[in-house]
């Protein structure tokens, strides 16, 4: 591999490194004919931090990421890395890395040579130190004779990895890396991607469609859904108060109930459910009058036999008959058919402390009023179900 | 009587044990049958009778009759005699190859990457005249190069040609033909190796700060390589050993090895042109072999 003249002219990627490059998207757009794949989408990624974009397929996170790449040109909007703005920039001109979703690992050459390539192209001669501490990173010293097709599956998946950070990119992108991967692997390496983002201190945008990879890794998630952020923050955050039905469902599952508010407290909401008042806090109320849903997860509720009296500040609704049982070894999972007819989910630990309920079994559903959320009626309480079916 | 009758259940259950021997079906030697028997016929026969009608007594003719007296001087006089020939044969083919690799390349490259849903409208026009027999297009190719033609004018007008002023009856016609007659056989198989190309690869170099020509040269020609040597031999094996293309383009002067295997077969000289096409397939041969080492795809073959 001789470094031709025309491989010293990209040396300088044109943006300065250090801490501080956040990585900005302004309004972007993109439009493919009369589809709209990104609409008018704001972000700030913070630097170094290890950001999630999470949605199902067709929501515009891979488009997104492919114009934070250079790969694709928004049709609107911005995108800048550390100030400087970065839309037009060709993608080989930008200090940014990718790694594919099926690797695109280059079959012609070793893996040392894939490694390499980057450093290669902008001029760098000698890189064998710094191909060799990298493959040492990613635990594959080894195999850098090796062609990558004559790797597994996730040693292919680390070489991608160590061929982009060799890089020092401002930002990597990672493309559902871990897509490809059996799922024993896939949680191996969820715990190796987050070690490296630590020890690296680099940015990292992870796309993917599965929420619990999502929530192991990420520090901040941006939920999306059809081509718009629906929302955005920590993991925990999201999952204990979610702003929409399609957050509630596509984030973990919850159970939504139709309601109305009555009155507002001073830090509480009143609820009514089917006759019950339900108790839900004012921080994690989204809507404040009228028609609301009422959700709560399935394993913040418990169950107890028909007429057990309560404490109070519980929310409990009454008279549920058991529909369903599913033993999971660690929790078994229940399907509670309600007086009007709906049928809600309730996951309880299987700690022994009591025998478990039968199917037809009269109980009682509870649950803390701070557990509780309340989401705008108007929109669709199934939004986001059949998605989290199919990606997990 | 010792040995157990080999009735099924008699030879007891040790038979059961082993694993059953393999089972040789002929099934598959039937089925290339045919193929042998076809190589046979059109290929080892006819090359046995090559090799041999070369060592012939190059006295005969074909009133007194030919004897085979392994006279392996009529390779020596072939090569004497007809050097400039062979000469001229591989540079003509080279230089069509080369020609038709840099036409056919970016044609390639088009209908793989670039055509979208033209790309099978486009393959169709690259094979398309093969519909009409090679003869009438190679006969076509006369006309449009007469020197009452449109492009002898055009040429003439940009004083192009040279002192003649004539395209007709010239080495470049005689390249130029072979270079469109060929041209098919090299863009089909850069078409299909560079079909093959993954387009991610492509962009993951552009992620990785090769710029399009530095993307090009590291990885787009050389996972088209495979492709490039398939076609600069489907290309260069015919042409050198071609003589259409100086029958009706060119003249005596541009005679190629094709031309006098032709000529010395029509004149009875068997032994003399058996030995001229037994060395253009030895010389042809070396040239491959030597040429897919040099080019690292050995797996081809």
């Amino acid at each position: 591999m001789s470094a031709g003249v025309d491989e010293q002219e990209q040396a300088n990627p044109g943006v300065q490194r250090g801490p501080g490059n956040d990585l900005r998207l302004v309004s972007l757009s993109k439009q493919f004919g009369a589809f709209t794949a990104v609409n008018d989408l704001t972000l700030t990624v913070p630097a170094g931090s290890f950001f999630a974009l999470l949605g199902p397929s067709g929501c515009g996170k891979t488009t997104t990421l492919r114009m934070v790449a250079g790969l694709e040109a928004p049709t609107a909007g911005d995108i800048f890395l550390g100030g400087q703005d970065v839309t037009r920039l060709r993608p080989y001109k930008r200090p940014v890395n990718t790694v594919f979703q099926n690797y695109a690992l280059f079959p012609h050459l070793s893996v040392a040579e894939n490694v390499a390539f980057g450093l290669k192209r902008r001029g760098r001669k000698k890189v064998d130190a710094e191909v060799a501490r990298l493959l040492d990173l990613v635990e594959l010293g080894d195999r850098g004779r090796r062609r990558p097709q004559e790797l597994s599956g996730g040693q292919q998946q680390r070489v991608a990895l160590a061929r982009a950070l060799i890089n020092e990119p401002e930002v990597l992108l990672l493309d559902e890396p871990l897509g490809a991967l059996d799922l024993k692997l896939r949680r191996q390496m969820q715990i190796e991607l987050k070690r490296i983002q630590t020890e690296v201190g680099l940015t990292f945008v992870h796309v993917t469609h599965d929420q619990e990879e999502a929530m192991t890794m990420a520090d901040t998630v941006a939920v999306m859904n059809a081509g718009v952020i629906e929302q955005m923050g920590p993991p925990g955050e999201l999952y204990d108060n979610p702003a929409t039905t399609f957050v509630a469902n596509f984030l973990g599952q919850s159970n939504l109930v139709a309601g109305h508010v009555t009155r507002m407290r001073d830090d509480l909401v009143e609820v009514d459910v089917e006759g019950t008042t339900v108790l839900a806090s004012r921080t994690r109320s989204h809507a404040d009058s009228g028609a609301v849903w009422v959700g709560v997860r399935p394993e913040k509720v418990f169950l107890d036999s028909s007429g057990q009296t309560r404490d109070h500040g519980i929310n409990v609704v009454r008279a549920g008959r058991i529909c369903d049982v599913s033993y999971t070894g660690v929790s078994t999972q229940y399907l509670v058919r309600m007086p009007w007819g709906q049928e809600l989910t309730v996951f309880e630990q299987n700690t022994g402390a009591r025998e478990l309920f039968r199917v037809g079994a009269c109980v009682d559903l509870g649950w803390r009023a701070e557990h509780t959320f309340v989401l705008d009626a108007a929109q669709d309480a199934h939004a986001g179900v059949e998605y989290e079916d199919l990606g997990t | 009587m010792t040995a157990p009758a080999p009735f099924p259940g008699g030879g007891g259950a040790d038979d059961q044990q082993q694993p059953p021997p393999p089972r040789r079906s002929r099934t598959g030697y039937l089925l290339l049958l045919p193929g042998t028997l076809w190589l046979l016929l059109f290929f080892i026969v006819p090359l046995v009778t090559l090799v041999s009608t070369s060592l012939y007594d190059p006295a005969g003719t074909l009133e007194t009759g030919y004897q085979l007296t392994f006279a392996f001087g009529n390779y020596v006089d072939a090569i004497d005699d007809y050097a400039t020939e062979f000469t001229r044969s591989l540079l003509y083919g080279g230089l069509a190859t080369l020609f038709a690799l840099l036409l056919g390349y970016p044609l390639a490259y088009a209908i793989a990457f670039r055509a979208g849903r033209w790309k099978y409208v486009m393959l169709l026009l690259v094979i398309a005249p093969f519909f009409t027999s090679f003869l009438i297009r190679t006969l076509s190719w006369k006309m449009l190069l007469a020197d009452q033609g449109v492009i002898v004018e055009v040429l003439r007008f940009l004083h192009i040609l040279g002192d003649d002023g004539r395209l007709l009856a010239t080495a470049p016609a005689v390249v130029l033909g072979l270079t469109y007659n060929f041209l098919p056989f090299m863009v089909l198989p850069l078409y299909a190796s560079l079909d093959k190309i993954d387009v991610r690869l492509i962009e993951a170099a552009g992620d990785l700060y090769a710029s399009p020509p530095q993307a090009f040269r590291r990885v787009t020609l050389p996972l088209s390589m495979p492709g490039v040597v398939a076609g600069t031999l489907l290309t260069f094996i015919p042409a050198a050993g071609d003589y259409i293309n100086v029958e009706l383009l060119g003249t005596p002067q541009q005679t190629m090895i094709g031309n006098r295997i032709q000529s010395l077969f029509g004149a009875g000289s068997y032994p003399a042109a058996a030995a001229l096409s037994v060395t253009l397939m030895l010389l042809i041969l070396a040239m491959v072999m030597l040429y897919i080492r040099r080019a690292g795809t050995d797996e081809l073959l």
